[in-house]
């Protein structure tokens, strides 16, 4: 009783604190500006914003926390949002980076060359998404039709896709989680999710239940299944009925050819400098690669 | 001496706010919640909550119905609560009428660490070894069920249930016994007959407290109910409970949505639950001049 009460005070009054930050930043660096090449960095001392991809803020995160401790005067506030949110803010120059996880397109493109920003890409990290089944299952690849019949509940017994005769359980994220929203958009092709699906409250979890138990389908972020080893088994992909199986795998995913996969974006204004341009080397050195894997991604290189 | 009563005062000052801080809290809180949930009831209307579907993240339309989350506690508590009674009222009259000095002094400190595990852990537990003895027990094709996560509530709601039935049990005045004794009544009809039932009010308020705690409980239903949101009766189906909602959603939701004040609607659903039952709970247990 007592932990449920302080539950709901602590976790609100963080939130507040997060909430406030995201407030109020922007408006300290989103001042009137003349020239496009302004960058908020430079003219508000050594703050730096990173505003975008919520898929990415853990990442983001951890690459800020690295690089804080080795520059001790820099301060860099890292917000989600979402990707969208985060090219708008570049576009309004109320951020000096921007998060996002899929790809700027043509209108925003066109919005910020209106407004003097030249959003330039730097691709810092891939996200690919291993399908994983209990060793013992029989089924060793499905179509990214299948995949998605299987989490929106129009197949559920194993035998509809060359299994045995058992009843699917299927093992989700929860709805917090970027993976879930990556997944719904990608595989299940923005339908709505089974309500039958079980959603677990950690990767761990998955992998878990998965291990234990014959019947369980679930996905995880590629860098917890292959730690996980052969506790599970990562099912091949066809991206299309007549497609080759794809084994999900740092190479293919890199290669392009893993379809269940993405490139994660850090965009700068221009030809960024200073200590935007230390941040981004920062990512793609072999200590932010560490980062990287560390966190369940795949490095670009 | 007014230099005395003066510096007495201020200390009774004091320990009046320090008293009546939890009392502020529990105002502030109420009024927080109402003031991020009130928009709801504006703009898509507190209708919306009274759905059977709770999808809350879609790119087609989100719907925040919290018929499935509220079946989903229940069916958790009362489940939880029907399966530690008996450990817990058995084991209170055992405890405190049965078992002799030496044996109360080794149980009873085990049942307060009972208590006192964390949930995380217990949690941990269930997930790794209970989720798959339920799953080849019942021959389910998943262990992550209701059931599971009432077994594990259960474990958490015995030691409130045992302590604070003892604690009725061991009120039961003396001559009661004394006199269902002299009637030529054996030990187990004393105490089946004559010291439970004058101690059942005392039980039923433990029971409820238990029930109480088990609501509030969030962190080990998250992890083995597997928190799909069907409205079910079935022990061997998932649920998903309000707690596990709010833990799981709240950490990632977009302040000011739609979805950030319906998890505000199912904190205060929960809230009025949990006081209730604690409510009624005191209120018996004061009726029959108990202290838990």
């Amino acid at each position: 009783m007592i932990q449920q009460k302080m539950f709901h005070p602590a976790l609100l009054i963080l939130a507040f604190g997060v909430w406030g930050l995201a407030c109020q930043k922007p408006s300290e660096t989103s001042k009137p500006k003349s020239g496009g090449d302004a960058k908020p960095a430079q003219a508000a001392g050594k703050v730096m914003m990173i505003k975008g991809s919520d898929t990415m803020v853990h990442l983001v995160t951890a690459w800020a926390e690295v690089f804080m401790k080795k520059h001790p005067d820099v301060q860099i506030a890292v917000t989600g949002g979402g990707s969208g949110t985060g090219i708008a803010a570049l576009i309004n120059g109320q951020t000096d980076l921007c998060a996002a996880s899929r790809e700027i397109n043509e209108k925003e493109k066109k919005d910020a060359e209106a407004k003097g920003i030249h959003p330039t890409e730097f691709s810092v990290a891939r996200d690919g998404i291993a399908v994983v089944v209990n060793p013992k299952n029989p089924v060793s690849e499905l179509t990214m039709e299948q995949v998605k019949k299987i989490y929106t509940g129009a197949l559920t017994n194993w035998n509809q896709v060359g299994g045995p005769d058992a009843a699917i359980t299927v093992l989700s994220r929860e709805s917090s989680s970027g993976t879930y929203v990556f997944f719904q958009e990608h595989v299940l092709e923005k339908a709505d999710y089974s309500p039958k699906v079980r959603l677990m409250p950690a990767t761990s979890a998955i992998i878990q239940e998965t291990a234990a138990n014959a019947s369980a389908i679930g996905y995880v972020g590629l860098g917890y299944a292959a730690e996980a080893g052969d506790k599970i088994k990562m099912v091949k992909i066809k991206a299309k009925e007549d497609a080759p199986a794809v084994t999900p795998s740092e190479e293919t995913v890199k290669a392009g050819t893993y379809p269940i996969a993405r490139a994660l974006y850090l965009y700068a204004n221009g030809q960024p400098t200073g200590v935007c341009k230390e941040f981004l080397d920062f990512c793609t050195s072999p200590e932010g690669e560490k980062i990287v894997r560390e966190n369940g991604y795949v490095t670009v290189k | 001496m007014p230099r005395g009563r003066f510096k007495e005062g201020i200390i009774r000052l004091l320990l009046l706010m320090a008293a009546s801080t939890s009392i502020l809290i529990v105002i502030l809180i109420f009024v927080f919640l109402f003031k991020e949930a009130l928009p709801f009831a504006v703009h898509p209307g507190l209708r919306e909550l009274w759905g059977t579907r709770w999808i809350p993240v879609s790119f087609q339309r989100s719907a925040y119905g919290i018929i499935p989350l509220i079946t989903g506690s229940a069916l958790v508590t009362c489940l939880a609560t029907l399966i530690a009674i008996p450990f817990g009222v058995i084991g209170a009259v055992y405890l405190s009428e049965v078992a002799a000095a030496r044996e109360r002094e080794i149980l009873k400190p085990f049942i307060e660490l009972l208590a006192g595990i964390p949930s995380v852990v217990i949690g941990f537990f269930g997930l790794v070894v209970l989720a798959p003895l339920v799953k080849t027990a019942l021959g389910l094709s998943s262990g992550l069920t209701a059931l599971t996560g009432a077994l594990l509530l259960a474990l958490m709601a015995i030691p409130t249930i045992m302590s604070i039935s003892e604690d009725a049990i061991q009120a039961v005045p003396l001559s009661y016994k004394e006199a269902s004794l002299a009637l030529g009544a054996s030990k187990l009809q004393t105490i089946w007959r004559i010291t439970v039932p004058a101690a059942l009010p005392g039980i039923i308020a433990a029971i409820m407290l238990g029930m109480g705690r088990v609501i509030g409980e969030t962190m080990a239903v998250m992890m083995v109910t597997g928190n799909a949101a069907i409205i079910t009766l079935n022990p061997a189906e998932s649920v998903r409970t309000m707690t596990a909602t709010i833990a799981a959603e709240m950490g990632e939701v977009a302040f000011g949505s739609d979805h950030y004040r319906a998890l505000f609607w199912v904190g205060i659903i929960l809230l009025i639950v949990t006081f209730a039952i604690n409510m009624v709970a005191q209120r018996v247990l004061k009726k029959y001049q108990l202290t838990p």
